[in-house]
């Protein structure tokens, strides 16, 4: 087949957007191994050579921490990766992992002047390739640039509760400018949702790890097992020496579906299922310690990108089959479509228009089946989607012995409750300034998920990012 | 150097310890009713364990385990000095402790005797008048007599065996006390789920509120996976934030016990190709 490519304004032939060589769907099905593998050099020149370097880029506007997208795509194409890698770092503490999870489809790619006409220019893969090149090298100092001052002076100290994607940010940024920072993570390792979410075959926890590494290079210092609101209180930290707190714990609580027969055994929510193979390796066990039975029929309720997940990973602990049960439409999945497109591909079926009534057990109290309520599209609701209507009287019954609840999460009411004087809203998110990120506690911040509700890693990083700013003024002024 | 084991106390050997803990974080927090979350190696699962005793001052906490599975048979292999890689806490709500009118019961199981010292403490601290019941199977198996005898006012002790105290069962003891003394302010339990039960109906039949401290699977601690979930008075709540301690009489006793059995045979696995590669230290 002949592809014709458009040509740019210099009249130059334009390749095609450069394709991600992935492990084929028949032999990742069954391993944890990242699918994506990255670029080689050749690729990635090839991809870079497509930007057209627009005087103003609308891509930049589209990154929720602004990288210098035609900046670092240049010094790439001039063959500079290490100036690429510090452009990036100049506004993204987790490169290698934003281009791996970020939904550039709907952020800077979508804005992508090619995207006009043809496919835009593969930013995230770019990224990616520029991160994972520099990081195999190690030094991360060299390239990100000495810090201005000595880090970890203790008259600036500044602690940031939670060690995902928000904090991590904070703690990048500051640290880059010489401001001592400690981070205080519930968990026994720092990354949050990139460690106990995002499955290894989409992000290899050795990414977040060398992303940490390259922080405490930088000097900041990682408490883990500490419970902010049991360990130690905010207010007891804002005593104790740090100047400024961020706090960046994640909406952390599963949300249930509240039907009869929910706590029967193999019935999980997404955050217990990816908390025990991601943080807990399950899927070594028994090499590791922490269980996970493998489901043979297994039906995960949500769209999201948690429920492909949880559907992902099922499939890979070798279930016969996996079902993605959801109430609208495929067109409705809140999902990035690469992933429907993965999950598809590597044997997952999407039992779309079917709303989960109850579930019902063995004598042993074990999920044996579950019955779904079919339905049908109505008009479009408040969201712009179509409204999901129950057709009345049509049900079925699924067995199953394997349930994943993917439908949402909530705030975790331990800090605002230990916290006197931090204010939530009604559905009891942390209250922040959008701008600076500033809480009803003067010095106190917070961003990402227990503030806007459940959404991206990128756009928590963005939070982070402008807190890290109003922080950084502050201290350095 | 944090979490460094102080002094261990083998209790029945081979089967439980006690550990003295250096975790001057967690001690200077610890309330009666709390618990900690460990693991014993890179590789390890996460387990929840009470916290059986804390001292603010030597910044140490005091946990008792029953070797049941890998991780605390991994725990066991450790000695005074060694440390514990990951300990966080303390987590849950602690137990709500006020001046009382009345005595408050303390009935304890097992290892839950342990987990029963603090809070007897804790009411013992308060002003309460204490009455400790604490059964086991034998004698041997009994623990911590002498310890809660110096938080309560009355210990009352009951072996399966006869083989020391009352023959029988703890219940019988706590049914004895409720008919002789109306006045009973409170009835706590922990222990084995089926005794939690028992004393919840038996404290229900006098109209005794009675609060009990569920032994969940639970995998952070923090309220994050739902694990822990057990319904109580008909609504799901989770054990590791909204709990550990519900009343009683509310749990749904049944689906926590089947809850605790959902991993059963892995956990049998686990600990079989633990023990495999592992001596025995129980005869040191």
């Amino acid at each position: 087949m002949c592809v014709t490519a458009p040509a740019n304004p210099k009249g130059k032939i334009r390749p095609p957007r450069t394709p991600m060589p992935e492990q084929a769907p028949s032999v990742r099905a069954h391993n944890f191994n990242e699918v994506a593998l990255g670029y080689t050099p050749g690729m990635a020149l090839t991809e870079a050579s497509r930007c057209l370097q627009c005087k103003k880029p609308a891509c930049v506007k589209g990154c929720p921490v602004g990288i210098n997208i035609p900046g670092f795509i240049a010094a790439l194409s001039a063959g500079d990766t290490r100036r690429a890698y510090a452009i990036i770092r100049q506004t993204n503490s987790l490169p290698a992992v934003c281009g791996r999870v970020c939904p550039q489809e709907s952020q800077c790619e979508s804005a992508c002047i090619l995207g006009k006409k043809g496919d835009p220019v593969a930013i995230g893969r770019l990224e990616r390739y520029v991160a994972d090149t520099f990081m195999a090298d190690g030094a991360c100092e060299e390239i990100t640039g000495a810090p201005t001052c000595p880090a970890g002076q203790e008259n600036t100290r500044v602690a940031c509760i939670g060690a995902g994607p928000a904090s991590l940010t904070v703690a990048g940024t500051l640290a880059a400018q010489g401001i001592g920072v400690d981070v205080y993570e519930a968990l026994h390792e720092p990354g949050g949702v990139l460690v106990y979410g995002i499955p290894e075959f989409r992000l290899p926890k050795a990414v977040v790890r060398r992303e940490v590494e390259a922080m405490k290079a930088l000097g900041v210092r990682f408490f883990i097992n500490w419970v902010a609101g049991r360990t130690v209180t905010i207010e007891e930290l804002l005593e104790k020496k740090y100047k400024a707190i961020f706090i960046g714990v994640g909406a952390g609580l599963p949300v249930f579906l509240n039907i009869p027969g929910e706590n029967l055994i193999g019935v999980f929510s997404a955050n217990e299922y990816l908390t025990r193979v991601n943080l807990g390796r399950a899927y070594t066990f028994p090499d590791w310690d922490t269980p996970v039975y493998p489901g043979q029929r297994v039906v995960v309720f949500g769209a999201g990108n948690v429920a492909l997940d949880a559907a992902r990973t099922a499939a890979r602990l070798g279930a016969e089959r996996v079902s993605i049960v959801y109430r609208r439409s495929e067109n409705e999945m809140p999902a990035r479509r690469e992933e429907i497109h993965h999950a598809k591909e590597e044997g997952i079926e999407l039992l779309c228009l079917h709303a989960p009534l109850s579930f019902n057990g063995d004598a042993k109290g074990r999920l044996a089946s579950v019955v779904l309520q079919k339905m049908r599209l109505g008009e479009p609701d408040a969201s712009g989607r179509c409204r999901p209507l129950a057709c009345e009287g049509d049900y079925c019954e699924l067995q199953t012995d394997m349930a994943i609840v993917a439908v949402g999460t909530r705030a975790n009411p331990l800090l605002p409750q230990t916290t006197p004087g931090l204010r939530i809203n009604d559905r009891g998110y942390i209250l922040a300034d959008t701008e600076k990120g500033e809480t009803t506690i003067p010095n106190v911040f917070a961003g990402g998920d227990i503030v806007t509700g459940a959404a991206t890693v990128i756009s928590a990083m963005g939070a982070g990012r402008r807190a890290a700013a109003e922080i950084a003024q502050r201290l350095l002024a | 150097m944090p979490n460094v084991i102080v002094r261990k106390r083998r209790l029945i050997p081979g089967q439980t310890s006690e550990l003295v803990i250096a975790a001057p974080h967690i001690a200077a927090k610890a309330k009666p009713g709390n618990f900690i979350i460990l693991r014993v190696c890179p590789q390890g699962e996460r387990i929840p364990l009470t916290i059986a005793d804390a001292d603010a001052a030597a910044g140490t906490i005091t946990i008792v385990y029953l070797v049941l599975g890998k991780t605390t048979a991994h725990l066991e292999t450790l000695e005074e000095g060694d440390a514990i890689l990951d300990l966080c806490g303390p987590l849950g709500k602690p137990t709500e402790i006020t001046k009382q009118n009345g005595p408050v019961i303390c009935v304890g199981g097992g290892t839950g005797i342990a987990a029963m010292h603090h809070i007897a403490k804790g009411h013992h601290q308060a002003g309460n008048y204490v009455v400790g019941i604490i059964g086991a199977r034998t004698r041997d198996l009994l623990l911590f007599e002498e310890e809660l005898g110096r938080v309560c006012d009355t210990v009352l002790v009951s072996t399966d065996d006869g083989s020391h105290g009352r023959k029988g069962l703890v219940t019988q003891l706590l049914e004895e006390r409720l008919q002789a003394d109306t006045g009973i302010a409170e009835v706590l339990a922990i222990g084995p789920v089926p005794m939690m039960a028992a004393v919840a109906a038996v404290a229900g039949r006098y109209g005794v509120r009675c609060m009990v401290s569920l032994n969940s699977i639970m995998l952070d601690g923090i309220g994050m996976c739902g694990a822990c979930r057990v319904h109580v008075g008909g609504e799901t709540r989770f054990a590791c934030v909204d709990g550990p301690e519900f009343d009683g009489n509310l749990v749904d006793f049944h689906e926590l016990s089947q809850r605790l059995t959902a991993f059963k045979p892995m956990e049998r696995l686990s600990y079989e190709e633990f023990t495999k590669h592992h001596v025995c230290h129980c005869s040191r």
